[in-house]
């Protein structure tokens, strides 16, 4: 029985099994394919979604246990319509190879809605579940920071 | 043997390299690198094999692995620059693989002579060995080359094709190309008339020049400063696409188990997965199988369904029985000496003689994309999609595993979420390949669950170091150093060419034979196991990965047996060998405030001499509730011509990273056969608290350009291991740190 699954504003019948992770319907199904896999786990953040403004991992997270509408990176803002927080990503030139930055991104929104000051400590514990390989993390920190208006 | 092991035999046989004449400054003869790849559709037009240009603007062709080092940006802002492209007019593509595409660097490193002071004969023997890239067909990304190799290429690229336009206009008006101006991507006439060069294109084509003048930095418009990277918009929004993105129409998604142990299958039952949900079929691989289902998801878990019996392990089961093989190396004659200075066998008179053995461990590359390639068997031939870092041969691997020639095969080369060498392999596109052939007409993409990624990495291999080294009257007077390990270069060019050339492993000591130190005696031997069998890569600044630890943990032991402060130690010996090495320490000195430190902290400095490039770190640690911790961090390189200041930073500060995250907690190690490590929660990285302030300077005082992707790497672990001997007073002579030092979360 297909499943409803709202993903940034669109309803859409998924027709998957419902224990599919959503990161596999988001990827594989709706080819919606700005969130990704890195490691099926919970332990890189590579797959972070909103799910109703919370931060969750997709691949965590059943089709069948979908609570709410989900928001992915593609629905944050898009190159011709950027978000606050993306355009600061780009000023402070964030990515380096960028798979991780999708992530890090809804994460890091996810903050600043319920957070939108950080200090460092709030920033640590927020960011902590999302890996870079590259080692953007100086530069994602000055970026959340001047989304926030914290710069300098 | 391939077509390709047969040219690359023939070319290594070249004994000597004949060097012709001088250049003369700032002008470049224009050699043909080979047959344009490039097929113009019709309303396009390539001037040469880095240009196409069509009615909506220019395309520049940056065909290098863009794996998050930048690489695209700056190679295509060094054909923007003498093409004078705004750079919002920019456009940037991989290309198809291409013999033109060959990497005129990667070969220079066989050079003799340490690579730091070169003269221009030095430097002119480096770029005709260079050449040999071109019937290797060798278009590689690796070695931090890159730059070294498209910093004149890609300008006369750039310049040629400025000439071409400017020729095409100057026939238009019936004048002289000399009276002609360009800028923002059109030919300015002598009245103010614009002529776009998309107009001009065309035209353009029959007025190939034979020579092109160079500019002047002093004129260069894009580089030497920091540019927004080409793919920045699209990886902040999440429409970059990796090869794990690509949805060709009618896609299916498949997952595979092969050996953890890296030899064959016996047996396995498929029963349970041919009735999961999703499935569309089992491929029985021979060496491994897979499950092409609709789904990723349930072709992983339908996968991990299969009960499997794997062969033994070509190589010892455990750990401490691979180490002791290892170990065994240093009973072996030496595969090189490539240092052999003064007399390294005797004691100077009067001098105190201090030794220690060193250990680091297996390291996986842990890229954050999976690895993956999909594949797509047609009757008209094979279409691949990879984010791979040598097209090429990647082309021709998936050509023998499809069993079509190569001009049927076509070669997709996206973007990278990492690579570290580790997409510097063939097995994930062959994989794909064979499994998109038992389906053919369906594309299918074949991706490595993070498991598959890290039990079938090649690693970098586990090393063993003895040092000895003597000190007098506060200076060094001995070292003498010695290294063992499996041969990752033979293994590499084994899998990339089917033969490894003979001679020294020269990557195997690298990092430890030619350091810009001044010490009078001097040794470094190589000792390699030549049976051992684990796979070994290569692994972001390969041997200089070990030996810089190695280096640079036992000059500071030196240091301090000499009653020396570490720092000016260091200044002593490289202002005595060469003088970039120095002034990088002084930078680092200057920017740390050395020998001043805050209380409870402690410092280490490191400098390491890798790809061209010296860089000098200081790393400071502190104690805190929670363990150890690393507020700061200052680095310096040397690069001799600052391409990119933004670039740079990220790599110095990415390199960084790769190394803490080694030094402090990656290990891999081997038990029944396979590695033990299977994901992120029992191989960690550094997380974002972790990550201490940097502070990054460029320096350009060397006269050659030189290579970042790698050279951030190597003094990070050296640099921590001693910041936390100034700290707490214990000497770490073993990898990772965390099996003996607490660290904070
Ligand atoms: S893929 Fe979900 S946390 Fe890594
Ligand atoms: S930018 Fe590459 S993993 Fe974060």
């Amino acid at each position: 029985m297909p499943t409803t699954l709202t993903v940034n504003g669109t309803a859409h019948e998924i027709d998957l099994p419902a224990e599919v992770p959503l990161l596999w319907v988001l990827r594989d199904a709706l080819h919606l394919t700005g969130t990704k896999f890195g490691c099926g786990v919970a332990a890189c953040g590579a797959c972070t979604v909103q799910i109703d403004g919370e931060a969750v991992r997709s691949c965590q997270v059943a089709l069948g246990d979908v609570w709410g509408d989900v928001t992915t990176i593609e629905g944050l803002g898009t190159p011709a319509a950027l978000s606050k927080l993306q355009q600061a990503w780009i000023d402070h030139q964030v990515a380096q190879c960028g798979y991780c930055q999708s992530g890090q991104i809804m994460q890091a929104a996810a903050l600043l809605a319920e957070t939108p000051q950080p200090d460092d400590a709030a920033i640590d514990a927020a960011m902590a579940g999302n890996l870079c390989r590259c080692g953007t993390y100086p530069r994602i920190r000055a970026a959340i920071r001047a989304a926030a208006g914290m710069e300098g | 043997m391939s077509r390709l092991g047969t040219i690359a035999r023939r070319s290594f046989l070249f004994g000597s390299v004949a060097i012709a004449g001088g250049v003369a400054l700032g002008v470049w003869y224009l050699r043909s690198p080979g047959t344009n790849p490039l097929r113009p559709e019709p309303d396009e037009t390539t001037l040469n094999p880095f240009v196409l240009i069509d009615g909506n603007g220019v395309t520049l062709i940056a065909p290098r692995a863009e794996m998050g080092q930048g690489t695209q940006t700056t190679w295509a802002a060094l054909i923007a620059e003498e093409m004078d492209l705004a750079w919002d007019q920019v456009q940037v593509l991989h290309g198809p693989p291409a013999q033109a595409y060959y990497n005129s660097a990667l070969m220079a490193e066989n050079a003799p002579g340490p690579a730091y002071g070169k003269s221009a004969f030095q430097h002119a023997v480096g770029e005709a060995l260079g050449t040999l890239g071109k019937p290797l067909r060798m278009q590689v990304t690796g070695g931090s080359t890159a730059m070294k190799d498209g910093f004149e290429r890609m300008r006369a690229a750039g310049a040629a094709a400025r000439e071409m336009l400017k020729a095409a206009a100057a026939a238009r008006l019936d004048t002289d190309p000399g009276l002609l101006t360009t800028e923002n991507g059109a030919v300015i006439g002598p009245d103010g008339q614009r002529f776009p060069y998309t107009e001009l294109a065309e035209e353009a084509r029959g007025h190939a020049p034979r020579e092109v003048l160079l500019r002047d930095p002093s004129e260069w418009n894009l580089l030497g400063k920091p540019l927004p990277r080409l793919d920045m918009v699209r990886k902040a929004t999440g429409t970059a696409q990796y090869s794990i993105d690509v949805r060709p129409e009618g896609l299916r998604f498949a997952a595979l188990r092969m050996s953890p142990r890296r030899a064959g299958m016996l047996r396995f039952d498929a029963e349970a997965a041919e009735q999961m949900a999703g499935v569309e079929k089992i491929v029985d691989l021979g060496d491994g199988v897979a499950v092409i289902a609709t789904n990723t998801w349930l072709a992983q878990q339908a996968v991990d369904a299969i009960e499997i019996d794997w062969a033994p392990a070509p190589y010892p089961e455990t750990t401490d029985a691979i180490l002791a093989e290892i170990e065994a190396a240093f009973d072996r004659a030496p595969d090189s000496t490539l240092l052999d200075r003064g007399d390294p066998d005797s004691l100077p008179d009067g001098a105190s003689e201090i030794s220690a053995e060193y250990r680091v461990p297996f390291l996986a590359h842990a890229t954050m994309e999976p690895l993956n390639a999909t594949a797509h068997v047609t009757a008209e031939g094979l279409k691949i999609w990879s984010g791979n870092q040598l097209p090429t041969f990647t082309r021709s691997a998936c050509a023998d595993a499809a069993g079509l020639p190569e001009r049927r095969v076509t070669v997709h080369t996206t973007l990278m979420g990492g690579g570290f060498g580790r997409r510097g392999e063939l097995d994930f596109s062959v994989l794909a390949t064979r499994v998109a052939a038992a389906l053919p007409g369906t594309p299918v993409m074949t991706t490595w669950s993070r498991e598959e990624d890290m039990r079938r990495d090649f690693y970098r291999p586990a090393a063993i170091a003895r040092m000895r080294g003597a000190v007098k009257d506060g200076e060094a007077v001995l070292f003498d150093a010695a290294v063992a390990a499996p041969s990752t270069a033979r293994q590499a060019l084994e899998r990339w060419m089917g033969f490894a050339p003979p001679g020294p492993d020269k990557v195997h000591v690298e990092g430890l034979w030619n350091q810009p130190y001044a010490i009078p005696n001097a040794r470094a031997r190589g000792h390699i196991a030549p049976e051992l069998k684990v796979p070994v890569g290569f692994w972001r600044s390969v041997g200089n990965s070990y030996n810089g630890f190695f280096h640079e943990s036992f000059l500071d032991e030196m240091a301090h047996a000499a009653g020396a402060d570490p720092l000016a130690f260091r200044i002593a010996l490289a202002d005595r060998a060469w003088r970039p090495a120095a002034r990088v320490l002084e930078a680092v000195r200057e920017m740390s405030g050395w020998p001043e430190k805050p209380e409870g902290t402690g410092r280490g400095v490191a400098m390491c001499f890798s790809f061209g490039t010296p860089v000098a770190c200081v790393i400071e640690v502190a104690e805190s509730d929670g363990g150890i911790r690393i507020p700061r961090a200052w680095m310096a390189a040397d690069v001799g011509v600052a391409l990119d200041p933004g670039i740079l930073d990220q790599q110095l500060v990415g390199g960084l990273v790769y190394g803490l995250s080694a030094a402090i907690m990656g290990e891999i190690t081997f038990a029944d056969g396979m590695a033990e490590q299977e994901n992120f929660y029992d191989y960690d990285a550094l997380r974002l608290p972790q990550m201490p302030e940097v502070e990054t300077r460029i320096l350009e005082t060397q006269r050659w350009i030189s290579g970042i992707g790698e050279p951030g790497t190597p003094p990070a672990a050296p640099a921590l291991a001693n910041a936390l001997f100034d700290l707490t007073g214990t000497r770490h002579r073993t990898l990772p740190l965390n099996r003996a030092v607490s660290f904070a979360a």
